[in-house]
C-alpha cells in the first residue's frame, strides 16, 4: 500500500462523478473526497507504523523524469490537509444549486488530486506537473460558477491564469537549469549539486517568484482580492484553504533547500517582504465594506506571516509556519463558508446590509464568534499555537520583526471584531434569518471542533512534521 | 523509397476513380491505402538503405518523420468528405493534390541529393498553390493562391539559387558528397553563401520572421481546409528539410550562423506572439501563433547533433494539436464567411465536447502540462540550456506566457459568452478525427519517451 492511492481514488473519483449526471454528482463527490481522507487516515497510520509508503517508477528515460512520490510527514500532514479540506468543502456546497453540476464536482475532485500530487512529488518535473495541473480547474471553477459582472469575472481570471503561469514558468527554468547539472530531477539527487551564489540567488529569485504569486506575497498579490471575491465560494475556499499553502510547502520543501546559501543570504529581505504583507493586508482589510475582500486580506496578513516564519530558516519558524498553515486552512475555510451562509440568506456579502442577525441564531453566531477568535489567535484555538511559535522564532532572529508580526494580532482583532459587531449584532434585523441547516451546522462544527482539539492538544502533529522538517533544516544548514 | 512508390501510386489511383465515378469511395480508400502505407514505413524504421545512385535515402529520419506526415494527412483526408460536401464532383482532384503533397514531403526529408530535394519541395510548394487558390470563386482564396504563388516561387529562385552556389564549391549535387568536402580546412567562400541562401529559402517556407509576411494573409483567404494543412504538415515538412539539410551538409554551423538562428528564433516568437495578441480572425491568429512556434522549432537548430528527436516531438505535439483545433474551427466556421471569434461565442455549451477539444488544443499548444506540447517545450528549453543559451530560454518562457493571452480569448469565448445561434448538427467525423488527434497529443504528453527515444 502505498501514497498512490490518494492520488487514484481521487483521479477515478473525478472520473466517476462526471459520468454520474447531475444529480447524483455532489454525493458521489462527497463519497469519493471521504474515501481519498480515509484512505490518507489509514496511510498516516501505515506511515507511523514505520512502513515505507513511497512510490518510485521510472517515468521517462530522456529527459530522466521518475514518478517519485514521496511521503514523509511534512506532506502527510499537507494531504491531510487536502483530503480532509475538499470532503468538507464538497459538503458544504450541499446547499447550493449548480448548473451542470457534474462537472463542477469533478473539477472539485480533480483539483485536490493536483494539490496532494504537488505534496507528495519528489521529482521535480512531477511536482512542477501537479503544480501547473491544479490551475486548469480552478481557472474553469472561477470562471463558469463565478459571481458578478462576466466581463469583471473575465478579467479577473484571466489576469490570476497569467500571473501564476507567469511565475511558475521561470520555476520551470530554474527546474531545467538545475536538470542539467545534476542530470535528474529527483529531489535527493538536487540537493546533491553545489551551486555558486550567484547561481544559486538566480534560483532562489526563480522559485521565489513563482511562490510569490501563488500564496501571494507582496508585491505580488494583486489578483487576488478580486479573484476571492468572483470565485463560487468553493472555489474561493479551494484557493484560500489549500491552493495557497501549495506554495508554503513548496518553499520549505523545494526553494530553502535548494539554494541554502541564498537563503541564508537574504533571509532579511524575504521576511521584510513578508511582513510588509502582514501589514498592508490588515490594513487595507480595515477599510473592506465586502465580507469576502476584507477575508481575503486578512488572509493576506495571515499568509505573510507564514512566510516570514518560513524564512527564519529556524526549526521553530518552520514548525509554527506549517502549524499556522494547517490552522489557517481549517479557520479561513470556516470564515468564508460563514459568508456563504449569510449570503444564502441575505443574497448580500456588504457588511453595512447585515447586522441584528444575533437576536435571531444564536448558535450560528456563537460558531461565527468561535471562527473569528480563532482567526486573531485567541489561546486555545489552534492558530494560537501556530502564530505564537512563528513570533517566537521571529523574536530570535531580531524583535523588532516579531513587533510587526505582532500587528497581524492587534490589526486583526479590530477589523475582524469590528466585521463581526457590524454583521452580527445590534438591533434584530427586519430581514429573517433563519436558522442554520443541519449540513450547515455540521460543516462549522467539524471546523471548529478541529481548531479547538489541536489548539489544545497540538503534539500529534508537531510530532509528525518535526522529523522531516528537522531533515530540511539539516540541507538548509549543509554549507555553514 | 517503397513508401514514395506507394503514395504516389495511391496518388493515381485517386485520379483514376474519378474515371469510374467511385468518388463517394475515394476518401475511406484513401484511408485505408494510407494506413497500409503508414505501416509500409514503420516496418522500414531499422533500415538504412540509399536508392537510384543516392537520390533518396531511407533513415531513422525520414522515416520516423514520414510516418508523422502520414498520420496528418490521414487526418486531413478524413476532414476532407465533410468539407468538400458541395463540390463532391471534384473531390478526387482534391484528394489527389493532397497525396501528392504529402509524396513531396516524404521526398524532402528522405532526400540524398539536392535535386530530389528540389524537385520534393516544388511538389509540395505547387500542390499548396493550387489549394490555396481551390475556391476558386472567392475573390479572397484567389488572391491567397496568387500571393503564395508570387511569392513562394520567389523563395523557390532563390533556393535554387543557393543550390546552384553549392555545386559550384563543391561540384556535386550528393550530399554525402558535400558533407565529406565540408569538413575540409579550406571552403571556396561560396559553400557559406549557398547554405544561406537554400536557409533564407526554407524560413520563408516555415514562415519565420523576417520572411513572414505571406502566412496571415495566405492563412486568412484559403479555404479552411488548406490553412489546417498549411499550418500543420507543410510547416512541419519544411522545418525537418531545413533540419536536415543543415545537419547532412555540414554538422558544424559556425557560431555566427548560430547567433543568426538565434535572432531569428527570438524575432520570430516575439513578434508572432504580439502580433497574434491583436487579432480577432482565429486562421489568421493561428497563423500568428504558427510563426511564433516556428520560432521555437527554430531552437533545435543550435543542437543539431541531439535534437532530432525534440524536433520529431515538437512537431507531432504542435501538428496534433493544429489538426484537433483546425477540424473545431472547421466545424464552427463552416456556412459563415468569416473566422471571427464572435462565431465561437457559446461553443462551450452548444457543443461541450468540441469546446474542450479546442481547449485542449490551445493548452497544448500554450504549454500547459500533460499535454504534449509542454513536454514538447520542456525537452527544447533543457537542450537550449545545455548548448548555453539560457538568454533564449528566458525569452522563449516569457513568450510562452504572452501566448496563454490569446489562446485564452478564444478559451473565454467560449465558455463565457452566450451562443449566438441554434445548435447545429455535427457530422461524426468530425468527432473523430478532433477527438482522436487530441487522444494522441495527450498519450504523447503521458508517454513522451515513445517518441522521443525513436530518434538519437
Amino acid at each position: 500500500m502505498n501514497v498512490s492511492l490518494i492520488l487514484i481514488i481521487l483521479f477515478v473519483g473525478a472520473l466517476v462523478t462526471f459520468l454520474s449526471g447531475d444529480k447524483l454528482a455532489s454525493k458521489v463527490a462527497l463519497f469519493f473526497g471521504l474515501a481519498a481522507a480515509g484512505c490518507s487516515i489509514v496511510l498516516l497510520n501505515h506511515f507511523n507504523l514505520g512502513e515505507n509508503i513511497s512510490f518510485i517508477s521510472q517515468w521517462i528515460t530522456k529527459p530522466n523524469v521518475s514518478f517519485a512520490l514521496k511521503a514523509d510527514g511534512l506532506s502527510l500532514a499537507m494531504v491531510l490537509l487536502t483530503t480532509i479540506l475538499t470532503a468538507i468543502i464538497t459538503f458544504s456546497s450541499f446547499g447550493n444549486v449548480y448548473k451542470n453540476a457534474k462537472s463542477f464536482y469533478a473539477l472539485i475532485l480533480f483539483m485536490s488530486f493536483a494539490m496532494v500530487g504537488t505534496f507528495l512529488a519528489s521529482d521535480g518535473l512531477l511536482y512542477y506537473i501537479f503544480w501547473e495541473l491544479s490551475l486548469i480547474p480552478i481557472y474553469f471553477i472561477t470562471l463558469v460558477w463565478g459571481n458578478g459582472d462576466v466581463e469583471e469575472r473575465r478579467k479577473a481570471v484571466v489576469k490570476f491564469f497569467i500571473y501564476t503561469l507567469a511565475g511558475s514558468l521561470f520555476m520551470l527554468v530554474a527546474f531545467v537549469y538545475l536538470y542539467q547539472k545534476a542530470g535528474s530531477f529527483l529531489i535527493e539527487d538536487l540537493y546533491k549539486i553545489n551551486l555558486s551564489a550567484t547561481e544559486q540567488l538566480w534560483i532562489f529569485l526563480a522559485f521565489f517568484l513563482a511562490y510569490a504569486i501563488k500564496i501571494p506575497l507582496i508585491p505580488f498579490h494583486t489578483w487576488q482580492a478580486n479573484v476571492y471575491q468572483k470565485a463560487p465560494t468553493v472555489g474561493t475556499m479551494l484557493l484560500s484553504g489549500i491552493m495557497l499553502k501549495m506554495g508554503l510547502y513548496s518553499i520549505i520543501r523545494w526553494q530553502l533547500p535548494l539554494a541554502p546559501a541564498a537563503a541564508h543570504e537574504y533571509k532579511y529581505i524575504f521576511i521584510a517582504i513578508g511582513l510588509a504583507g502582514v501589514i498592508y493586508g490588515s490594513i487595507v482589510a480595515l477599510r473592506q465594506r465586502d465580507l469576502k475582500k476584507l477575508l481575503a486580506y486578512s488572509s493576506l496578513a495571515h499568509v505573510g506571516l507564514i512566510a516570514a516564519g518560513t524564512y527564519t530558516l529556524t526549526l521553530d519558524g518552520l514548525r509554527g509556519a506549517v502549524l499556522q498553515m494547517i490552522a489557517h486552512g481549517f479557520v479561513v475555510v470556516g470564515l468564508f463558508y460563514v459568508a456563504e451562509i449569510i449570503f444564502r440568506r441575505y443574497e448580500t456579502r456588504v457588511i453595512a446590509e447585515m447586522g441584528g442577525i444575533r437576536t435571531q441564531t444564536p448558535r450560528f453566531t456563537s460558531m461565527f464568534l468561535i471562527l473569528v477568535m480563532a482567526s486573531i489567535s485567541l489561546p486555545a484555538t489552534f492558530n494560537f499555537v501556530g502564530e505564537f511559535t512563528v513570533l517566537y522564532s521571529l523574536s530570535q532572529i531580531n524583535i523588532w520583526f516579531a513587533v510587526l508580526g505582532g500587528t497581524t494580532i492587534i490589526l486583526g482583532a479590530y477589523y475582524m471584531l469590528r466585521m463581526f459587531q457590524h454583521a452580527m449584532l445590534g438591533e434584530t434585523n427586519s430581514k429573517v434569518f433563519a436558522d442554520v441547516t443541519i449540513n450547515e451546522g455540521i460543516t462549522l462544527v467539524v471546523i471548529i471542533a478541529v481548531l479547538l482539539f489541536f489548539g489544545m492538544f497540538p503534539k500529534p502533529i508537531l510530532d509528525l512534521i518535526t522529523p522531516s522538517l528537522e531533515e530540511i533544516l539539516n540541507q538548509i544548514n549543509r554549507i555553514n | 523509397m517503397n513508401t514514395l512508390i506507394a503514395i504516389i501510386g495511391l496518388g493515381v489511383l485517386c485520379l483514376l476513380f474519378e474515371i469510374f465515378n467511385f468518388t463517394k469511395a475515394i476518401v475511406p480508400i484513401t484511408i485505408v491505402g494510407l494506413l497500409a502505407v503508414l505501416g509500409l514505413t514503420i516496418s522500414e524504421y531499422n533500415s538504412t538503405e540509399s536508392y537510384y545512385n543516392n537520390m533518396i535515402v531511407v533513415s531513422k529520419f525520414s522515416t520516423t518523420f514520414s510516418s508523422l506526415f502520414i498520420v496528418l494527412t490521414i487526418f486531413l483526408v478524413g476532414l476532407s468528405h465533410n468539407f468538400y460536401e458541395k463540390h463532391q464532383s471534384k473531390i478526387s482532384d482534391y484528394i489527389a493534390i493532397k497525396i501528392f503533397l504529402l509524396a513531396g514531403s516524404v521526398a524532402m526529408v528522405s532526400f540524398g541529393n539536392l535535386a530530389m530535394f528540389f524537385l520534393g519541395i516544388e511538389v509540395l510548394s505547387i500542390a499548396l498553390y493550387v489549394l490555396a487558390a481551390s475556391d476558386r470563386l472567392n475573390l479572397k482564396s484567389n488572391e491567397a493562391g496568387m500571393k503564395y504563388f508570387l511569392m513562394g516561387s520567389f523563395a523557390s529562385g532563390i533556393i535554387l539559387f543557393g543550390i546552384c552556389m553549392i555545386y559550384g564549391a563543391m561540384g556535386s549535387f550528393d550530399v554525402s558528397d558535400i558533407s565529406a568536402m565540408s569538413q575540409s580546412a579550406e571552403l571556396p567562400i561560396w559553400f557559406p553563401i549557398g547554405i544561406v541562401l537554400v536557409t533564407i529559402g526554407m524560413l520563408f517556407k516555415i514562415a519565420a520572421v523576417p520572411f513572414h509576411f505571406w502566412a496571415p494573409d495566405v492563412y486568412e483567404g484559403s479555404p479552411t481546409m488548406t490553412t489546417a494543412l498549411m499550418s500543420t504538415l507543410a510547416k512541419v515538412v519544411a522545418m525537418a528539410t531545413l533540419y536536415k539539410l543543415l545537419s547532412v551538409m555540414n554538422a558544424d554551423i559556425s557560431e555566427s550562423f548560430k547567433i543568426v538562428v538565434v535572432v531569428i528564433s527570438m524575432a520570430s516568437m516575439t513578434i508572432g506572439n504580439i502580433m497574434a495578441l491583436r487579432q480577432n480572425n482565429v486562421k489568421r491568429m493561428l497563423a500568428f501563433s504558427g510563426i511564433s512556434h516556428a520560432g521555437f522549432m527554430l531552437m533545435t537548430l543550435l543542437s543539431l547533433s541531439t535534437s532530432a528527436g525534440s524536433l520529431l516531438y515538437y512537431a507531432s505535439a504542435y501538428a496534433l494539436a493544429g489538426i484537433a483545433a483546425f477540424s473545431v474551427i472547421i466545424y464552427v466556421c463552416k456556412n459563415r464567411d468569416n473566422e471571427d471569434i464572435v462565431n465561437f461565442h457559446g461553443l462551450g455549451k452548444n457543443n461541450p465536447l468540441l469546446a474542450a477539444v479546442l481547449t485542449a488544443s490551445l493548452l497544448s499548444m500554450a504549454g500547459i502540462p500533460i499535454f504534449a506540447g509542454f513536454f514538447a517545450k520542456l525537452v527544447l528549453f533543457s537542450q537550449t540550456i545545455e548548448s548555453g543559451y539560457l538568454v533564449l530560454v528566458i525569452v522563449a518562457v516569457v513568450n510562452s506566457i504572452i501566448s496563454v493571452g490569446y489562446y485564452f480569448k478564444l478559451i473565454l469565448a467560449m465558455y463565457t459568452k452566450e451562443p449566438n445561434e441554434e445548435k447545429k448538427a455535427t457530422p461524426f467525423v468530425i468527432y473523430a478525427v478532433a477527438v482522436v488527434a487530441i487522444v494522441l497529443n495527450i498519450a504523447l504528453g503521458l508517454f513522451p519517451s515513445l517518441v522521443l527515444d525513436l530518434l538519437p
